[in-house]
């Protein structure tokens, strides 16, 4: 069988995960991503693989049973409100719904579909655009998130292909779950860049958080300032993101996409651009080469403006998994005369943002040195390691 | 909150016969800087603190392996009377002890005898435990009229939408008696519908979103 460059994990029914309608959690946004990559003549049948469904024995190897089985109870509607309460279910964020428990279980299964095409050598990179839900906790659901399929497929490659795991999360709120899932764990690195928590859910992930007894030290977290734009994100994004590859030396990388990052994303404070998701794929590839063959898995995550933002930035993040290029210029005309008629905000015509979407942020220059500030007092925890190692190996 | 609840009752004490090497080496052994002296009825004589022994040691250029200094006992050289506290005092009224007096820790006496310690550092982490940034949430705040039943107003928008409330901080509005802030801390990804209805009911949210909007 020939290796293709990558592939993308798709079923309709990913748009089964859905809470009601007024709610911000919305999988139509990676149909979107699709239509837009076909119209773009950037995906192709030969591409497509169907996720499988998780087991419970699969998702048992993160999760409690007992929550497991409250989910399985609210997916049949026979779960109390009371009952519900303490599995965090049932609230405003992770409300059941009716088959609740195989939707999720499509996600988790996705990503695992995706883990075993790389691992099994049938491409070099896989995508699930399904997955990413990382606010999910060994028996809690929180943050939209009901099963945290990265945290399942860490402990499953773990478990099957006893790799050592690099888990990088660019979404804007704090990658919780699948930090506590692997906080005491060294063959896993757990690498999140968000929102600072002083204001934004779930308000931790400061950068003291370093993990704990012999998984100290491989647990990094860079927390940015409210209002940071591209270039900040950027520069904090990259080194770190360098620094800790080389410090842990990984032999697979997963990637959480969440694109809620952009100005345009109505739940959180960032201000970076389409620039910054062009750029994030980019480096996540050619460190993947670097480091692990390749070996690189990426999920989606949040993203709330399923419009303007999520489509173009995922659809980066496809073009460079198989291209190692981002896409540029017009959008297609078939893909924004369909959307533009249920989309309640206008369309961008590119596939680029322009400079003057957002208004002109006044404290940038203190942004900035307070990010960079931040992103040596986190790194020099593995410039000290790799100082020690070296004057240790000369004598 | 008592003091019980916060005191670390796995006290390190020491006769007021030992030797100061003894102190050192209990500093040094448990990363503590305070030891209290206790007598024969564990009744609390004197404090020492790693300044106190180390003034009491050899300069680190002074060479040697014994020290005549280290064999002196520790009561010749440890602080009395001891200003201890209660378990039933309260964590507020504590802080204020430990402010004015710029203490680093207080032993806690009950009956005479020590029962437990509170250091500066037991006392921040129960400041951080109040505010809630421990725990998984979102923040607000909200400026509002300095008023009676103001708070269970604002609260209850929260509890209609079915939103946990972890913390509750009640900060005055500048130098401005008429109005309040409250801070909460809530467990949801999405502060948007309360952030509506809090405006909908005429409530000012300062953040998020006041310094710079977003998107317009």
């Amino acid at each position: 069988m020939n290796k293709e460059q990558a592939a993308f994990i798709y079923s309709e029914a990913f748009t089964d995960y859905h809470f009601n309608s007024d709610h911000p959690f919305n999988q139509q946004r990676v149909v979107m991503t699709k239509e837009l990559l076909e119209a773009e003549g950037q995906l192709k049948e030969n591409h497509l693989i169907k996720p499988r469904t998780a087991t419970v024995e699969e998702l048992a190897l993160v999760h409690d049973k007992r929550y497991i089985e409250a989910v399985i109870k609210a997916s049949n509607g026979n779960l109390s409100q009371e009952e519900g309460w303490k599995f965090g279910l049932g609230t405003e964020d992770t409300p059941m719904f009716s088959n609740m428990h195989e939707s999720a279980s499509l996600l988790v299964g996705g990503t695992l579909t995706a883990v075993d095409t790389v691992l099994n050598k049938q491409a070099s990179h896989a995508l699930n655009l399904g997955g990413g839900l990382h606010h999910g906790f060994k028996r809690k659901a929180s943050g939209f998130c009901i099963y945290n399929d990265g945290a399942v497929a860490i402990k499953y490659i773990r478990e099957n292909y006893n790799l050592r795991v690099l888990y990088v999360d660019t979404d804007a709120h704090h990658g919780d779950g699948v930090q506590a899932l692997f906080y005491d764990d060294p063959e896993v690195c757990t690498l999140s860049i968000h929102e600072t928590g002083r204001y934004l859910f779930p308000g931790t992930g400061n950068i003291n958080e370093r993990g704990l007894k012999t998984g100290y030290g491989y647990t990094f977290n860079f927390p940015i300032d409210a209002f940071t734009e591209d270039e900040s994100y950027l520069s904090v994004y990259e080194s770190a993101f360098k620094e800790v590859a080389e410090y842990f030396q990984p032999d697979v990388i997963i990637t959480q996409n969440g694109v809620d990052a952009h100005c345009y994303d109505p739940l959180t404070h960032l201000c970076s651009t389409m620039k910054t998701f062009e750029q994030i794929p980019l480096l996540a590839r050619r460190l993947a080469n670097q480091y692990c063959e390749g070996r690189w898995i990426a999920l989606g995550g949040g993203g709330y403006d399923i419009w303007r933002v999520v489509p173009r930035a995922w659809g980066q993040l496809w073009s460079v998994m198989l291209t190692g290029e981002i896409i540029t210029g017009r959008l297609p005309a078939s893909w924004k005369a369909k959307w533009e008629q249920l989309s309640p905000v206008s369309l961008p015509d590119d596939w680029h943002d322009a400079s003057d979407i957002y208004q002109k942020i006044p404290r940038k220059l203190e942004i900035t040195e307070k990010n960079e500030k931040m992103l040596q007092q986190c790194l020099q925890y593995c410039r000290n390691k790799k100082h020690f190692n070296s004057v240790h190996c000369e004598k | 909150m008592l003091v019980e609840e916060i005191m670390n009752t796995n006290v390190i004490s020491l006769s007021p016969d030992s030797s100061i090497e003894e102190a050192l080496k209990l500093l040094n052994h448990y990363h503590i800087r305070h030891i209290p002296i206790v007598d024969e009825n564990d009744q609390v004589i004197g404090i020492v603190s790693d300044r106190d022994v180390r003034d009491a040691s050899p300069s680190i250029f002074t060479s040697g392996d014994h020290f005549r200094e280290l064999q002196h006992r520790i009561k010749t050289i440890m602080s009395h009377p001891v200003h201890t506290i209660h378990p039933l005092d309260f964590v507020e009224e504590i802080a204020a002890i430990f402010y004015e007096h710029e203490f680093a820790c207080l032993p806690v006496v009950r009956n005479n005898k020590l029962v437990g310690m509170v250091t500066e550092k037991d006392m921040l982490y129960t400041m951080i435990q109040l505010t809630g940034t421990n725990v998984q949430s979102s923040q607000i705040e909200v400026k509002v009229p300095h008023r009676a039943g103001i708070l269970p107003e604002v609260a209850s928008i929260f509890g209609k939408r079915k939103t946990n409330i972890t913390s509750v901080l009640i900060y005055p509005y500048k130098d401005d008696p008429n109005f309040k802030i409250l801070v909460f801390r809530f467990q949801t990804m999405n502060p948007l519908p309360i952030i509506e209805d809090l405006k909908a009911a005429d409530y000012e949210v300062l953040w998020p979103n006041s310094q710079v909007s977003k998107d317009e």
